[in-house]
């Protein structure tokens, strides 16, 4: 029963299997390894079992889409009515929204199953989820080493088949080096392609969320899901979402992929001679290799780590015990509900960004800091567009190593945010980006980032499903699962 | 010394739109608290906001109004600031790029001159919520009813000169917002509010003094009152040999005087920046179209237009349009009453406002229909009664509601027309006075408004006074 959602779909269609067996098979495993693995904050057992009898209802009258009675689980930064939503941060650890994010609905429309909710970084600050308040999660192919983040909740759980697929937010890389690290498939879309209401903001201007899978195909029939306009996000575009499953099997033949230099230098040579390695696949299915420049890459991590935490600081601000979430205990006056509130709620990372936005915002400081990152976001655009003049894909690896050893970077917060070196300017673009297996460096999984032009997850998607159909590294599992 | 002030008005109109500006709660005053709040207005987590299009519309009819130039593009800023009442953290405000730019509006003096008094700029904001201090034993209750509601901020350049200025200027917005629709006006509810800047400096200097700005004031006399304390304040200060410290004041009315809320040293940075999760507002021809179709007679043209199809004076004019509901009401009299324009006029801004202040009723409220005013103003100008009795019919028609006819007809006002009736009484009168009638007639003509007194007194006031007049003088000249 560990198979693909495409598969799984097939079984409950031909009645091998209804969803609640599935629901139950699933349940089943989450209890025996969650509590090692740690992927979820909080399991829904009844809420799943009561929607997949639904949908094996729904199936019987034969009312029923490709996701009908598939379970999957949500990373805990969705707000889901009725259902804890603690963003990974003691801050809301008790909290329960009053709605659900549009994510949510879009996914119960489509007839899925909700197993639970994902651990993840403290409000999605992070690349190793080692800064959730409930504790870090452990890489299904090696217990000692961290699954990515912030989004690491739900790639384990994909990986160590706790979920058949579940949903992620990127702002700078939370889905795809999580996916990258695990093994799996996760795709970030285009900035607007997915609503973010009821997504708790992180950094608005660069938060996407976006589906973990095990393959191009799932990620597809996940996307049809959670893609489209929405009219509570003002951000979100009014375009028509296309089939993304339509396109998964089109030719190959004379496209043109794109290899930015900046990125291949100085890269880890294991994770580089992978890159070869799918080179020479894609060259046998007729794509042409071009090396491009992005020469503005080198400021991305700078400019992000002005504009996410400007963002944040703002984002964040409405924690403040006032009407929900956290509140310290007998505060003497307001201030201090504030100051103990605020400090006591929230983690060390996220007062550090905090801090940092609130810095770059400051008068005096808001020309040199916030105004110039912007200009430098704008200079990474046109570095992209150019390069989109001259190829149709962008590739290069997901992140600069494997995964990392617990501890291993938490006290050097500057070499923990170069995990994401390769995938943040995607976010400052605002292009989608997919990261797919691509081979193993002993026992631990490398991942292939392939970069689109606007709106163009179909393509991505396309090429990575060739990808796939000529490899098996999407096909592993880690030992014991 | 010789001292002269500087004013500049903050104006914050809450616009009169169904639901709120970035919700879909909805605005209504005087709910129960949190009931007009959904999650968007509470700041939950998650939520974003989306633009109610209809402020815009209503920031472009006040732009048109003011003359000003409209920014094809805006943009939503974020002022970051903590307090309970701001569920977001931040307040979503316009900054940098406001909808609306420099604009003017050409203000009335009491001396009947105009003045004109330059707009900054006006943009588009939400309003926060209401933070109650009383009843909570010592805690504070939060109301997040109010937050969220659109508010139009109109900044004024620093033009105005003296309290009485400002309160025009006040006035002639107040007018226009009532107009345009985008308003109730409604000061004591607070959705009409100002921050005044004020500052002093000696005549003839050209540097700007040091401002204090007095906040939240919510009637047009405390306006007035707020700035000439502060005024006083000020000059006192200098005087005295010190400095006015840059600060915020709150006036007190029941103490009639301002207080330091806080200085600039404690001012907040707010930290502006683009809010991430609105796009721009792009104004389009067709939006500006609408606007334009959308525009009804403003004020200014509504008081050109009375002085030259009704031949009023400016003075009364500029009364009549104060409102539109006034000025309404004054229209429909006058369709009644055709050539006599001016006495429905007098009628209005004399006898009808003057009972509608003492009463504290606005003209909606008023218990005299137009129609029946126009009656009224009729039966003058026909002699069914003199102006002098139509006072007393005036006060039947506001304390009984009856119709002006019945009125007349009950208590025996009717006018005496009737030459022989007239006559007959002066008769009367004159043998019942020889011996004044011979001093009249010995040369002291002042008597003559001796016999009109007792001739009114005894005809209850009845008798036409251009007959009487005429009779009279005839009679006692012999």
């Amino acid at each position: 029963m560990l198979k693909t959602i495409a598969e799984l779909s097939q079984d409950l269609q031909n009645k091998k299997i209804s969803s609640v067996e599935l629901t139950q098979f699933y349940l089943k495993r989450i209890n025996e390894m969650n509590k090692d693995l740690n992927c979820y904050i909080t399991v829904t057992e009844e809420v799943a079992l009561a929607a997949a009898k639904v949908a094996d209802e729904k199936r019987a009258a034969g009312k029923v889409g490709p996701l009908t009675g598939i379970p999957i689980a949500q990373k805990d930064i969705f707000c889901t009515q009725g259902i804890k939503t603690t963003c990974g941060s003691h801050m809301l650890e008790n909290f329960v929204a009053p709605y659900d994010a549009t994510v949510v609905k879009n996914f119960y429309n489509a007839g899925t199953v909700l197993l639970g909710k994902t651990n993840m970084d403290e409000f999605a600050m992070g690349s190793s989820n080692e800064n959730s308040y409930f504790g870090t999660v452990k890489n299904p192919w090696d217990k000692e080493r961290v699954p990515g983040g912030s989004s690491g909740g739900s790639a384990a759980a994909v990986a160590a088949f706790l979920a058949p697929g579940a949903t992620g937010t990127d702002t700078g890389g939370s889905i795809r080096q999580p996916a990258a690290l695990c093994g799996i498939t996760g795709i970030k879309p285009t900035y607007g392609r997915v609503s973010r209401y009821g997504m708790v903001a992180f950094a608005s201007s660069l938060d996407q969320g976006g589906p973990f899978a095990h393959t191009a195909e799932d990620a597809a029939l996940l996307l049809n899901a959670m893609a489209g306009f929405d009219e509570h996000d003002s951000t979100s575009v009014d375009m028509p979402v296309p089939d993304y499953t339509a396109t998964l099997n089109d030719s190959l033949k004379g496209l043109r992929i794109g290899l930015p230099k900046e990125y291949f230098e100085n890269l880890n040579s294991d994770i580089a001679q992978k890159l070869q390695d799918a080179m020479r696949e894609y060259e046998k299915l007729g794509v042409q290799f071009k090396e491009i420049s992005l020469p503005m890459m080198q400021l991305s991590i700078p400019a992000y780590y002005v504009i996410a935490p400007a963002e944040c600081s703002s984002n964040l601000a409405r924690y403040d015990g006032v009407r929900y979430g956290y509140r310290c205990k007998d505060p003497q006056n307001l201030e201090d509900l504030y100051k103990r509130t605020r400090s006591e709620g929230f983690g060390d990372e996220v007062k550090r960004r905090i801090m940092i936005g609130t810095y770059a915002l400051s008068t005096g400081y808001y020309d040199a800091y916030y105004l110039k990152a912007q200009k430098i976001r704008r200079l990474i655009r046109d570095d992209f567009a150019k390069a989109f003049k001259e190829v149709d894909v962008i590739m290069s690896p997901t992140a600069p190593s494997t995964a990392f050893k617990f501890g291993e970077k938490t006290s050097d917060p500057i070499s923990m945010y170069l995990s994401d070196i390769y995938t943040i300017s995607v976010n400052l673009a605002g292009l989608p980006g997919i990261s797919l297996p691509a081979g193993f460096n002993s026992h631990l999984p490398i991942g292939m980032q392939l970069i689109g032009n606007y709106f163009e997850e179909a393509r991505l998607l396309n090429v990575a499903h060739a990808y796939q159909k000529a490899t098996d590294w999407h096909t592993r599992k880690p030992e014991g699962i | 010394m010789e001292w002269e002030t500087v004013i500049g008005l903050e104006i914050h109109a809450q616009l009169l739109t169904k639901s709120k500006i970035f919700s879909g709660a909805p605005t209504q005053f005087g709910a129960e608290p949190n009931t007009q709040a959904c999650a968007i207005d509470l700041g939950m987590p998650g939520v974003l906001p989306v633009l109610n299009k209809e402020v815009v519309l209503m920031a472009l009819k006040f732009g048109l109004g003011v003359h000003a130039e409209v920014n094809r593009k805006s943009v939503f800023a974020r002022k970051n600031y903590f307090y309970p009442d701001l569920p977001k953290g931040y307040q979503i405000s316009q900054y940098e790029l406001p909808v609306i730019g420099k604009g003017y509006l050409d203000v009335t003096l009491e001396d009947g001159s105009e003045k004109r008094i330059n707009i900054t700029r006006a943009h588009l904001e939400e309003d926060a919520g209401k933070s109650l201090h009383e009843d909570f034993m010592d805690l504070s209750g939060i109301d997040l009813n109010r937050a969220g509601t659109p508010l139009l901020e109109i900044v004024s350049e620093p033009d105005m000169r003296s309290a009485k200025e400002a309160v025009a200027y006040l006035k002639t917005v107040h007018a226009l917002v009532r107009y345009l629709d985008i308003c109730d006006g409604n000061m004591q509810e607070g959705s009409f509010r100002c921050d005044a800047n004020v500052s002093v400096r000696p005549k003839g200097e050209k540097k700007l003094g040091t401002r204090t700005e007095l906040k939240n004031i919510n009637s047009f006399r405390y306006v007035e009152r707020a700035i000439n304390y502060e005024i006083e304040r000020q000059i006192a200060v200098i005087e005295g040999g010190g400095k006015i410290t840059q600060e915020t004041r709150l006036y007190n009315p029941d103490k009639h005087e301002t207080r330091p809320m806080r200085s600039k040293e404690e001012a907040n940075d707010y930290r502006y920046f683009p809010d991430p999760d609105l796009l721009p507002v792009i104004v389009t021809d067709e939006m500006l179209k609408t606007a334009q179709n959308s525009m009804p007679e403003l004020p200014y043209q509504k008081r050109e237009r009375f002085m030259s199809q009704y031949g009023l004076s400016t003075y009364d004019a500029n009364i009549l349009i104060s409102s539109r509901d006034l000025a309404a009401y004054f229209e429909t009299v006058v369709k009644e009453t055709e050539g006599q324009e001016k006495i429905a006029a007098n009628w209005i801004i004399g006898d009808l406002l003057g009972a509608l202040n003492r009463n504290d009723l606005d003209i909606t409220a008023c218990p005299i229909t137009p129609a029946q005013l126009a009656k009224l103003v009729r039966r003058i100008s026909d002699n069914t009664i003199s102006g002098k009795i139509a006072k007393t019919v005036f006060e039947g028609m506001w304390d009984e509601k009856m119709d002006v006819d019945e009125i007349i007809e009950k208590k025996g006002l009717k006018q005496v027309t009737d030459s022989g009736a007239i006559e007959s009484l002066i008769d009367k009168v004159m043998t019942a006075n020889e011996d004044k009638v011979q001093e009249y007639r010995s040369g002291k003509d002042k008597l003559f408004g001796f016999f009109v007194g007792l001739l009114m007194k005894e005809s209850q006031g009845k008798l036409n006074p251009q007959q009487l007049n005429e009779s009279l003088k005839k009679k006692l000249q012999g």
